[in-house]
């Protein structure tokens, strides 16, 4: 049965809410098919505002590559804001997807992309506005299967009861697989109905199936196990790793919005993974191993992508760029392509060395410079020890003082607050060493003309992290550390007038912590608040502490726990995470070894340039290194002389 | 650091050429930002040789007419891009239309001529007003009413706080029409279409402002939000026609204009 297009109804809407073509769609690259041509139909959402969700690299390749199917639609919807939300529950008109407006109650799946805990309250709204019973339990075969996927479905046990399914790790090849058994079963005419199709998911060993799993606790609150609740499930879920970047180069038609939103730029991975092993860095722990894109796939990725898109800027991302094995030569080949034309280009530089200025002094050539970022993430040399960041404060002040020498009057410094160990002094020296920043800046320039900006946000212990056991400092504690550390850098006056200061409070990230390593009774604390009203906890004019301190005051002390037991209290060696039955590759024996190590201040190597330390991934997941060079060179374009003309 | 400074400056101007293009559908929510955006990687995707200012951050040489309202529709929007070689102006439509996302429809090029700017040649606008679920006898009595009036005062937000002016004196012409057409959106509901020009003048009059002068004079409230769409900008003659002003630029058009 077709299924039509709620349009009509959202017209009506539109003209009386805010930034309304963030709801019509039309962007290039979007993909509009017909749905009775096609047997699987996903929703992917990002849960968030258009304005972030819609550069996410994540839906987009995803929504490029189940589109590339013949006979698969795959469409997008975003959280909408609390001003439409209100006027389509008001009109009876349902979540929809901005494709081509379809009710998202008619798909086969819901696909939520959660790069950080702050969408599950959004994913409430938008399954009560899409008609979706909210926990699993209460679907039927008629309801979409409600999948969840990005970093933060490597710990899903909050939104437990919420979701059917969860993806770890790369996606590329998991949405297919997925595809192919909902093929399958639909083919045979839905046999055993919801139930059935979630075992067979469950059966791949790579799709965590959360109801067939029990959690048992013990008296004090902890977790005594969480096991299968049927013989033919697997003990442990697998993360998923995409081996071959150059055969799945995505996207290759990004979609441009007619909206604004927050990246405007045609955006490579340039590779995924990292072993700089900073221990506060989920990402970097869950995405290994390194895999590199090669020089000549990423040259060709942009050539097509800005021809495609139209972007005049283009992004070279993945969690260290400086890294790439043929960085040098990617930079200084698409500086020399894009030189003559009004591109720029731009690598997010967090590596604390020269060698980062002169990638971006390579990049800037053609008169566009962008901004340069260093992120030291701690102030004293003994913090940085104890994450495994590995500067030392001359190599920092002569990383600045060489970026403001070639040119650069400005530079963002990025740092965290609350670390394990942390003391009051670590963080004021994050003030004194932006004095000696800006002193050596002024010698070295011989000009007062020259900026700095420290920017520190409250650090969240994230599982799968060594980390994990870590307990999150008080929120009182770190603001204030914050407000100490502001008079630290304002107490010479001339030296603080060129130190710009931003801050993230400590209140939403406990919120964020009790997410992130929360168990399934929290659950009951993010249903809670958002019963109360709570929604877009990412956007701080609409996130309040205060809800959420009461949603879980009124919620955990049912099973005995609180606030403060999910995060400021210390885990035990022995402690049952309540990930542990989730693999991410990691052994957690080197877990632990590694927070040991980091007590001591004991530094750990990465294993590209030194010998494999036994993290546990290549061989649990049969993975391997990928990095170059490959020797290749990018060789100059072939401008354009004449109009493109579609034939 | 002055190794770093533009050298050599920017391809001068050879071709100006002048686009009309239409705002449609769904489309018409694009606010004048976002099409202003999507219109500078329209004209890099078609690999149109636009020429930039001077400068650390050049700018396409781009200039706008006034644009209709987000939520309006037009088939009437102007825009002049300068370029730095030149094109034709059929191969043009065909390479920006296709650069576009559907909705967003460009028309008509014309290479400028010497003489009067786009804005010199824009002083008033026609626009079509659907009104859902109103009953053309309505209608018809609230627009004679308003028409009446000596003034019809009506209130606006604007950036500066709540502004009061009046809506009546732009209007030139204000009419039901017989009901051609059907109205957009198929339903057995009545729906009453109204042709409207207005003058442009300072505060602008716009459509909503006229429809709130039919609230304030005679009662009338859509139920549901009404859509309108510009049909044709240009240069008010003493007969009260619109002169497309693409007219004088055309290479069959006097010297001189209508």
């Amino acid at each position: 049965m077709s299924v039509r297009s709620v349009f009509p109804q959202l017209e009506q809407l539109l003209p009386r809410v805010s930034k309304p073509i963030q709801y019509v769609g039309g962007e290039l690259g979007a993909v509009v098919k017909d749905w009775d041509a096609t047997t699987v139909r996903w929703a992917l959402m990002y849960p968030d505002a258009y304005e972030v969700g819609l550069p996410n690299q994540g839906v987009q390749i995803l929504y490029e590559v189940l589109n590339e199917q013949p006979d698969v639609l795959a469409e997008r919807t975003y959280a909408v804001w609390p001003d439409l939300e209100a006027l389509m529950k008001e009109h009876g008109v349902p979540q929809f997807t901005v494709d081509a407006h379809r009710p998202v109650h008619a798909f086969d799946v819901l696909g939520l992309s959660f790069a950080t805990e702050l969408g599950y309250t959004n994913m409430l709204s938008a399954l009560d506005l899409a008609g979706i019973p909210l926990e699993s339990k209460d679907r039927t075969v008629d309801h979409p299967v409600v999948l969840a996927g990005g970093h933060a479905s490597f710990n899903p046990e909050p939104i437990a009861d919420f979701i059917d399914a969860a993806v770890l790790g790369d996606g590329e090849e998991a949405v297919l697989e997925i595809t192919g058994i909902i093929r399958q079963w639909k083919a045979e005419g839905c046999p055993g109905g919801r139930d059935e199709l979630l075992l067979r998911l469950a059966r791949t060993e790579s799709i965590y199936v959360p109801r067939f799993y029990d959690v048992d606790y013990l008296p004090d609150g902890r977790i005594q196990r969480v096991v299968p609740n049927r013989p033919d499930v697997p003990f442990r879920v697998h993360k998923r790793t995409t081996m071959d970047l150059d055969a799945w180069p995505y996207p290759k038609k990004p979609l441009v919005p007619l909206a604004e939103t927050v990246h405007e730029r045609y955006a490579v991975e340039i590779f995924r993974g990292c072993t700089r092993g900073c221990r506060f860095c989920q990402a970097g722990m869950i995405t290994r191993p390194v895999r590199e894109r090669s020089i000549t796939t990423v040259g060709q990725m942009v050539k097509e992508g800005l021809e495609f898109s139209g972007f005049s800027e283009v992004g070279l991302l993945s969690l260290s760029s400086a890294d790439h094995s043929e960085i040098g030569d990617m930079c200084s080949g698409l500086a020399e392509q894009y030189a003559d034309t009004n591109v720029s280009l731009s690598l997010p530089s967090t590596r604390v060395d020269a060698f980062n200025i002169d990638l971006a002094q390579e990049l800037s050539r053609n008169g566009r410079r962008t901004g340069l970022t260093f992120a030291p993430e701690g102030g004293s040399e003994r913090i940085r020890k104890v994450i495994n960041k590995m500067v030392t404060e001359e190599d920092l002040i002569r990383t600045v003082v060489t970026a403001y020498s070639n040119g650069w009057r400005s530079v963002k410094l990025y740092f965290m607050c609350g670390l394990p160990t942390e003391t009051d002094d670590d963080v004021l020296q994050i003030g004194r060493m932006a004095h000696e920043v800006i002193k050596a800046g002024r010698i070295a320039t011989g000009t007062k003309d020259i900026k700095c900006t420290v920017s520190i946000g409250a650090f969240v212990p994230k599982p799968h992290t060594p980390f994990q056991w870590a307990a999150m400092e008080r929120p009182e504690v770190i603001d204030n550390r914050l407000r100490m550390l502001k008079q630290e850098i304002n107490s010479d006056r001339s030296l603080g007038r060129a130190i710009g200061y931003r801050y993230h409070d400590g209140q939403p990230s406990l919120i964020e912590g009790l997410l992130s390593r929360g168990d399934r009774r929290v659950g009951a604390v993010i249903r809670r608040a958002w019963d109360k009203g709570q929604r877009f906890d990412g956007w701080s004019e609409h996130f309040s502490y205060t809800r959420w301190v009461e949603a879980a005051a009124e919620t955990l002390p049912a099973f005995g726990v609180d606030l403060d037991w999910f995060t400021t209290r210390e885990r035990e060696q022995l402690e049952v995470l309540p990930w542990d039955h989730l693999d991410s590759g990691l052994d957690k024996d080197w877990l632990w070894q590694d927070w040991q190590d980091s007590m001591s201040s004991y530094e750990q190597d990465d294993c590209r340039w030194t010998p494999c330390f036994d993290c546990g991934v290549c061989p649990s997941m049969d993975t391997e290194i990928q990095i170059g060079p490959t020797g290749k060179k990018l060789l100059p374009l072939t401008p354009v002389k004449s109009l493109r003309v579609p034939v | 650091m002055a190794k770093n400074q533009p050298v050599g400056g920017q391809a001068p101007v050879v071709q100006r050429v002048r686009l009309r293009y239409a705002k449609r559908g769904p489309l018409r929510f694009t606010s004048h930002r976002d099409f202003a955006r999507a219109f500078e990687r329209a004209l890099r995707r078609a690999a149109v040789p636009i020429a930039y200012s001077q400068g650390f951050t050049p700018h396409p040489k781009i200039s706008y007419a006034s644009a209709a309202p987000t939520g309006v529709g037009s088939e009437a929007e102007y825009l002049e891009i300068g370029l730095q070689a030149e094109v034709d102006p059929a191969q043009l439509i065909v390479a920006l239309d296709a650069a576009l996302s559907p909705g967003i429809d460009i028309l008509e090029a014309v290479v400028a001529r010497e003489g009067s700017s786009l804005a010199d040649r824009i002083d008033a606008s026609r626009w079509l007003i659907e009104l859902p679920g109103i009953e053309p006898q309505a209608a018809a009595d609230a627009v004679a009413t308003f028409l009446a009036a000596p003034e019809v005062q009506v209130e606006r937000m604007t950036k500066q706080g709540r502004r009061s002016f009046d809506a009546r004196s732009a209007v030139t012409f204000f009419a039901v029409t017989k009901q051609s057409g059907a109205p957009s959106e198929a339903a057995a509901a009545p729906c009453a279409i109204i042709d409207l020009v207005v003058r442009q003048v300072t505060p602008a009059v716009r459509p909503d402002d006229v429809l709130s002068g039919l609230r304030v004079v005679a009662g009338l409230e859509p139920p549901v939000p009404p859509r309108v769409t510009r049909l044709a900008q240009g240069t008010l003659t003493p007969q009260g026609e619109i002169v497309d002003p693409l007219e004088a630029d055309r290479e069959d058009a006097p010297i001189g204009g209508h």
